[in-house]
């Protein structure tokens, strides 16, 4: 069996004596799509900022292609965040330049491609994105799906082994995001990619994993095939898959509300 | 005691706070040989281009303005005493040394900083909130490189130049003056501002401004590099950013004329 394509292992974070992530463990294979599913405030965007080397953990460690990414050297560190893209939920594109520009930053500054060929391989990369027309134009002239898709062409411009997504879908219509879902799908197809969805977006989910991982409180507490994913009897993935507030049941208005509708006993979309 | 350790945590604080300046500053003047033409990226020096015109050329105006008004305000003052003595000539003095050793550089650094300075922080603290920051380091770019560095050169570049316009426009309302009140016709005023000032009082200046000049960007880039949270902690990060940095640049000139004044009396 291949190693892994990302190993996270025994990773403690915590914020002002706040843990926020607790002993996680997991393993990402390669050219496999996890998703990591969670609730606001589960921990599932430290552990994404964690995988990409933003932030340092407390205890654990995290191995790209089989390597430290806390303890190697920085040139190290440079080579192997080359090899990474990372789109993240806000876009991040750079406001001052035009779509064809963010897109080319990565070529233009780490690569020594002439000019000409960077242009060639810019426009293929928007086209692959459905973006090729919308190539002059400003971040700011751009829609929420544009600029989610534009964010994807520069993560993947550098022909990165690994892509992360954070929340793709967030402030998306249905439509725009089963689109995307549907770029997702098509990228790892084309590009043979490893990636990484966190979202917490269960459609979503559904639509494009190969895997799925939840955390919970900073716990990860199941990492399973989506189908089996689907049927756990779990009592925490339960109640995100049926979309139960954790403390709905203590809301003194809800109490009194469900008294009225006697009979009724859960709550289902 | 929550006396003590609130003044116990200040101070760690502001120590802290220095150390991140000292830091940043070692990063960004091993950035600078990256942005400068010839040696860096092309699109590097363009930015620092692009920086020197919003950093000097648009404070121009500004500079000319304040340097003139507080130039003629300076005259008037000194005129209103030494006028007593008989000694109206010495507003020449007062004006030109004044202006090279003290004002030329303090008002282009307060006007730089309330211009450039927030515009620095906001810039980066909305790159920071919108994950720009974020997204360079992933790209394996570094943001000092990347954003500071251009805006270093800029400063540093730009901000002796603007100091010695205000020296210029500051001295020329001197001469506005001296012929509104005695005919002094300008070329006698030039001599006389040559006969009283030294080289030592406008390289002094000048050396002034380069340090100004160096807090005013690592402060508001420092500021912004902060941001934590949404675009409030922007607004607040700009406010910062100009109180800190004319703060800083105040203790600075006081350290500087200081040292000016007993290295004179050696």
């Amino acid at each position: 069996m291949a190693s892994p394509a990302i190993s996270v292992r025994d990773l403690s974070v915590s914020y002002e004596g706040h843990q926020v992530l607790d002993r996680v463990n997991l393993e990402i294979r390669p050219n496999e799509i996890m998703v990591l599913l969670g609730g606001s405030g589960s921990g599932k965007t430290t552990l994404l900022r964690q995988i990409i080397g933003l932030e340092r953990p407390d205890s654990g460690s995290i191995l790209i292609r089989n390597v430290d990414i806390n303890n190697c050297a920085p040139e190290e560190l440079k080579q192997i965040r080359r090899r990474i893209g990372v789109a993240f939920q806000e876009s991040a594109l750079f406001n001052s330049m035009t779509t064809e520009e963010n897109v080319a930053l990565p070529l233009q500054e780490l690569t020594d491609v002439a000019e000409p060929v960077i242009e060639i391989m810019v426009y293929l990369t928007l086209a692959a994105v459905g973006l090729a027309e919308a190539r002059k134009l400003m971040p700011h002239e751009l829609s929420g799906g544009m600029k989610k898709r534009a964010a994807v062409a520069r993560a993947i411009v550098m022909d990165p082994d690994i892509l992360v997504f954070d929340e793709p879908s967030a402030g998306l219509d249905p439509i725009v995001s089963a689109e995307l879902d549907e770029l997702i799908l098509f990228l790892k197809k084309a590009f043979r990619m490893t990636i990484l969805v966190v979202t917490h977006e269960i459609s979503s989910a559904f639509r494009i994993a190969d895997r799925i991982a939840m955390l919970y409180k900073g716990s990860l507490i199941a990492v399973e095939d989506k189908d089996r994913f689907r049927g756990s009897t779990d009592l925490q993935i339960r109640q995100f898959l049926d979309r139960i507030p954790d403390k709905l049941g203590e809301v003194p208005a809800v109490q009194e509300h469900l008294r009225e509708l006697s009979g009724i006993t859960g709550v289902r979309e | 005691m929550n006396v003590l350790e609130d003044i116990g945590a200040g101070v760690v604080r502001n120590f802290a706070y220095v150390g991140g300046l000292t830091e940043q500053f070692w990063s960004g003047v091993r950035a600078l040989p990256r942005v400068l033409p010839l040696l860096g990226k092309r699109s590097r020096w363009q930015a620092s281009i692009r920086q020197m015109a919003a950093i000097g050329v648009a404070a121009l105006p500004m500079i000319a303005v304040m340097a003139a008004s507080t130039g003629m305000i300076l005259a008037l003052q000194g005129a209103a005493e030494l006028r007593r003595f008989g000694a109206l000539r010495y507003v020449i003095d007062l004006v030109a040394v004044g202006f090279t050793r003290e004002l030329g550089p303090l008002l282009t650094a307060i006007v730089v900083s309330g211009r450039s300075g927030s515009a620095f922080s906001a810039e980066i603290g909305t790159m920071v909130v919108t994950s720009e920051i974020d997204a360079l380091r992933t790209m394996a770019l570094d943001p000092i490189e990347f954003v500071l560095a251009p805006k270093y050169l800029a400063a540093i570049v730009m901000v002796p130049c603007l100091t010695i316009m205000c020296n210029v426009f500051g001295i020329l309302a001197g001469a506005g003056f001296m012929y509104l009140s005695t005919k002094m016709a300008l070329g006698i005023y030039v001599k006389y501002v040559l006969d009283s000032i030294y080289l030592r009082d406008v390289l002094g200046g000048l050396l002034k401004s380069l340090a100004f000049a160096t807090i005013i960007v690592h402060v508001g880039c420092m500021e912004g590099f902060k941001v934590r949270g949404g675009p409030e902690a922007v607004g607040r990060s700009t406010t910062s950013a100009v109180v800190r940095s004319t703060f800083l640049v105040i203790l600075a000139d006081l350290f500087f004329t200081a040292f000016f004044y007993l290295a004179r009396l050696q």
